[in-house]
């Protein structure tokens, strides 16, 4: 079940790391979009590691983990307490 | 670690100046989007006759000139390049040919950008035995990136150059006092180069890793040293790009005038980038500190090495 507190959570995160308009595809490419790029990625990973208190390591350093407002909820789904 | 030591170093780079606004034409993309993406305002490019090795033996030349050195004095050559145009022999052994050296071992580490820092690292290691050890590093990336039709988030970046370093086991200049390398061969394919298949980088990969494990290795090699940044008097990075340079900066909580760069000038030279700031550095800011290396590339490899005032 979607938390919905985690949502909003997130796309506070989100509105931190871009100055544009979030989608309200959840499935929509942050990347191309627009939303983020090369150098917001890296702010985004460690605005989630504060706001989520997780630590995401080196081998998950993937943009395609983050490339989606859904992606992000899913890796936060199995690695957020 | 034994007794190493950073004697000198030399640099080279092609008369040729490329700007922003002719690799913009050639890539069809906006000069003013290059800069702002990478900090770089214009690279060299040497001409299309020029070997790796041709551009390797002016930096070789230039640093044994700075050491006051002749070239029949090393014990050793590394080369570091990830452009030399066959796959055997490496550029070592012309380079060793072109300097008049017939005996002496010439080793090829084709490492690509964090090439010349494990060349360092590992000079610091065979000094003692083999005697000065020229550490080189050349890249014709002119070549790499026309290999195949022209990427405009690549071909903006890089640049042709070389840059040496002399290691030696007698006190001159800097005493290597530590080294960090690591390897991560998850991502060996997030960037690659061959001449058929031509240059492919996941840029977002490689900055989303390189801004964390660039500060990250620093860190770990200043605790053991019992060092903080800001006791560093200069941070010499291999020049990938400008706004990599500022995060690390910003990381590491020390000025951005801490963090040499001259990839405005030079572009990305891969290898060549880390030895040819420090030629610049050495040459324009003499007072004495700390110093720290350090360098992340396709592999991926990354490392830091600190060297202190003799």
């Amino acid at each position: 079940m979607p938390d919905a507190n985690r949502h909003e959570r997130l796309l506070g995160v989100l509105k931190k790391v871009t100055t544009q308009p979030l989608p309200s595809d959840s499935e929509e490419s942050l990347f191309e979009s627009g939303l983020l790029d090369s150098f917001a990625l890296p702010d985004l990973v460690s605005a989630l590691e504060q706001e989520f208190s997780i630590k995401v390591p080196d081998r998950d350093l993937n943009p395609r983990k983050f490339d989606s407002i859904a992606r992000i909820e899913a890796y936060l789904d199995q690695h957020a307490g | 670690m034994t007794n190493a030591y950073l004697k000198a170093f030399g640099m080279h780079v092609p008369e040729r100046v490329v700007t922003n606004q002719e690799i913009g034409e050639l890539a069809h993309c906006d000069p003013a989007w290059i800069e702002g993406v990478s900090g770089i305002r214009e690279r060299r490019w040497a001409d299309p006759e020029s070997s790796v090795a041709d551009l390797a033996v002016e930096a070789a030349k230039d640093c044994l000139d700075r050491a006051s050195l002749s070239a029949a004095s090393l014990g050793m050559l590394i080369v570091a390049s990830g452009s030399g145009a066959s796959g055997f022999p490496g550029p070592a052994a012309a380079v060793a040919a072109a300097l008049g050296l017939e005996t002496t071992p010439a080793l090829d580490v084709p490492m690509a950008s964090a090439g010349s820092l494990f060349g360092l690292a590992l000079a610091s290691k065979l000094v003692e035995f083999h005697g000065d050890v020229l550490v080189i590093g050349a890249e014709k990336m002119s070549a790499v990136i026309q290999a195949s039709s022209l990427d405009p988030n690549t071909a903006i970046l890089f640049g042709d150059g070389a840059g040496a370093a002399l290691v030696s086991s007698r006190p001159a200049g800097w005493k290597i006092v530590d080294a960090v390398l690591h390897t991560d061969g998850q991502f060996r394919d997030v960037l690659t180069f061959d001449w058929k298949s031509g240059l492919r980088m996941d840029g977002k990969s490689v900055i989303l890793q390189a801004t964390r494990k660039l500060p990250s290795v620093i860190h770990e090699l200043l605790e053991r040293q019992s060092l903080t940044p800001a006791e560093i008097r200069a941070f010499l990075l291999h020049q990938a790009n400008q706004n990599l340079s500022l995060r690390v900066a910003k990381a590491l909580n020390v000025p951005e005038e801490k963090v040499y760069s001259n990839v405005a000038r030079y572009g990305n030279t891969s290898s060549a980038s880390m030895l040819i700031a420090a030629a610049e550095w050495s040459q324009t800011h003499p007072a004495p500190g700390p110093i720290v290396f350090s360098a992340f590339g396709a592999g991926f490899h990354w490392g830091a090495l600190l060297a202190r005032p003799a």
